[in-house]
């Protein structure tokens, strides 16, 4: 147990490592002077030079690495080149939370949808219910969230009038259709996966004894069928929440959600590459941790895991 | 039913491709000049698509789109397809500290965000093009093809076609070229078609943030525009997204039905 927990933080340690080194190299190698780009062409060498001092861009390529590893160590990743003595830490922490809250909504919405989804398509498997969950399940698995946000939009705000648009919108009703549309796809691969776990369950043996006892259906399916399911489900949710976090950066742009993803791509548009380089590097390292605890979870919870994979 | 859908897929395939080789051609697609009265004009019988923002008639700029989704599609996948392939069948073939070093990287790419790594190489580039494009979506696209090629070769290096191949003097790389890969063929093929898919969804994607090239009448660009102004002009994104969501769901069918013929042994 402990061996198998060590490898999987090491490994992913190794990732983050990775994908560090790679997010910088990519940054820093790319043909295009970042200092032209900022300054526009005719800038004076003069400027040019002052400002690449500054940002130590005249140092060789390697010594800029390891200064930035030492930093981004410390949880220091710079300045943002725009907001002149502003951490690019702090615009994170700024505005991190609305994305987080963004998340986790769409998570519990995806896991509320799918539980009831799920199992009613497979208590009523074969009949016109079943065929239609499947089907919008299928929808919802291969429609991109950038066509999903409209027609959500289209049909809540302008047609049904349901909820304020998204720049009037305040409080919870602001969150309900980001959340939704971020949640959607999750939503429908968890139904496919609990319709097929529920069903799997029920032909078990110990659910015929509940029913032999005379437990009533909602007892049998609800507390012996779900509880044995629920430990799967929440694990395979949780490995996705760390694609929730990157599938918010096309969701908060539908919505002009003030999150990290639309600070990612202000920077981009502005061209400010520590906050670009921040970003994009905290997302990932969430990515990795949230992953690499879901792992940790699930061969706590499931002996057969870790003595598989070892 | 799945050979209705498999149809489908070719159908819907042979329309895109269609419109994608041919579609610049069609009267009016290049070269229109916008009008200003037409513009944000809903569809009429005139125009079934209406008119975008700046006058262009909508059908026209999502034909557009169809070549940029194509030539991105295609190409993406042909160079993640070659050089996954090539990779997996070169981590398979040596196994080893070839194919430890290879794992390793293949691990990192995966348990990372690709279109992050894609968001990043085109983050830095000026005026990104669409081989720009291609380039920052087959970084992280080929892992697939070298997972599904390495384990095919692990379970072919030690057949006996190929233990008589290096027999005969056969050098490594000949028999990669001339065995391995062959016998891995239809398994490719069938992984690329979702892939073409998969890329025609991320180049929207990208395109949608605007972080695409400029003035592009890209499908995930003519969204982005026309959701700024949904609550009037309810075509303009509906329309491009439609034609999205149907070219996907046909390659993903076809993909189905190709993966039943070609390669049951892939059938979940």
């Amino acid at each position: 147990m402990r061996d198998y927990i060590l490898r999987k933080i090491f490994i992913s340690f190794l990732t983050v490592l990775g994908a560090v080194s790679l997010v910088f190299f990519i940054i820093h190698m790319i043909p295009g002077d970042p200092v032209e780009n900022m300054l526009g062409e005719q800038a004076l060498s003069v400027d040019k030079e002052r400002i690449r001092e500054a940002l130590g861009l005249n140092r060789p390529l390697i010594e800029q690495y390891l200064v930035f590893l030492k930093n981004a160590a410390k949880g220091d990743l710079g300045e943002s080149l725009y907001r002149k003595g502003t951490k690019v830490s702090e615009l994170i922490a700024e505005r991190f939370p609305n994305t987080f809250i963004l998340a986790v909504s769409a998570m519990l919405v995806a896991i509320s949808v799918s539980l009831i989804a799920g199992i009613l398509s497979a208590i009523r498997r074969g009949t016109i219910t079943d065929s239609l969950i499947m089907a919008l399940s299928g929808f919802g698995i291969s429609v991109p969230a950038f066509f999903l946000g409209p027609l959500l939009l289209l049909v809540f705000c302008r047609y049904l009038k349901w909820l304020p648009p998204p720049a009037s919108a305040e409080g919870i009703l602001s969150l309900v259709l980001p959340s939704v549309t971020l949640g959607f796809a999750l939503a429908a691969f968890l139904s496919r996966l609990i319709r097929s776990q529920m069903l799997e369950v029920l032909s078990e043996d110990y659910i015929r004894t509940a029913y032999a006892k005379g437990l009533s259906k909602r007892v049998v399916i609800l507390k012996h069928a779900l509880s044995n399911i629920l430990v799967v489900v929440i694990t395979i949710a949780g490995m996705q929440f760390g694609s929730l976090l990157t599938g918010a950066i096309i969701t908060e742009r539908v919505f002009a959600w003030q999150g990290i993803g639309t600070l990612l791509i202000e920077a981009i548009t502005k061209r400010d590459y520590p906050v670009v380089q921040g970003t994009i590097i905290l997302v990932s390292f969430m990515y990795v941790v949230i992953n690499l605890l879901t792992d940790i979870f699930y061969a706590v919870i499931d002996p057969r895991i870790r003595y598989a994979k070892d | 039913m799945q050979r209705i859908n498999y149809i489908a897929g070719i159908v819907i395939i042979t329309a895109f491709v269609f419109a994608g080789i041919f579609g610049p051609f069609m009267p009016g697609v290049s070269g229109e000049q916008p009008s200003i009265e037409n513009q944000l004009r809903p569809p009429s019988g005139e125009a079934f698509f209406g008119y975008d923002e700046s006058g262009y008639n909508l059908f026209h700029r999502i034909i557009a789109g169809a070549r940029i989704a194509l030539v991105v599609g295609l190409f993406t996948t042909l160079i993640s397809a070659f050089t996954g392939s090539l990779i997996g069948a070169v981590s398979g073939y040596f196994g080893g500290i070839t194919d430890e070093i290879i794992m390793r990287i293949v691990d990192i790419l995966m348990s990372f965000p690709g279109i992050l790594l894609s968001i990043s190489i085109i983050a830095v580039t000026q005026n990104p093009s669409y081989a720009m494009i291609i380039f920052a979506l087959s970084i992280t696209s080929w892992v697939p093809y070298a997972r599904l090629v390495r384990s095919q070769t692990l379970s072919l290096v030690n057949r006996d076609f190929v233990v008589a191949a290096r027999a005969m003097g056969a050098g490594d790389f000949y028999i990669i070229r001339r065995h391995i890969l062959p016998n891995c063929f239809n398994s490719i093929i069938v992984q690329a078609t979702f892939g073409v898919a998969a890329a025609i969804i991320a180049e929207s994607a990208l395109s949608f943030l605007g972080i695409g090239p400029q003035d592009s009448s890209s499908w995930g660009a003519l969204i982005d525009s026309g959701t700024q102004y949904l609550l009037i002009r309810w075509h303009l994104a509906f329309f491009p997204g439609l034609f999205l969501f149907i070219t996907v769901m046909g390659m993903n069918m076809f993909g189905d039905g190709l993966r039943d013929k070609l390669d049951p042994r892939l059938k979940m």
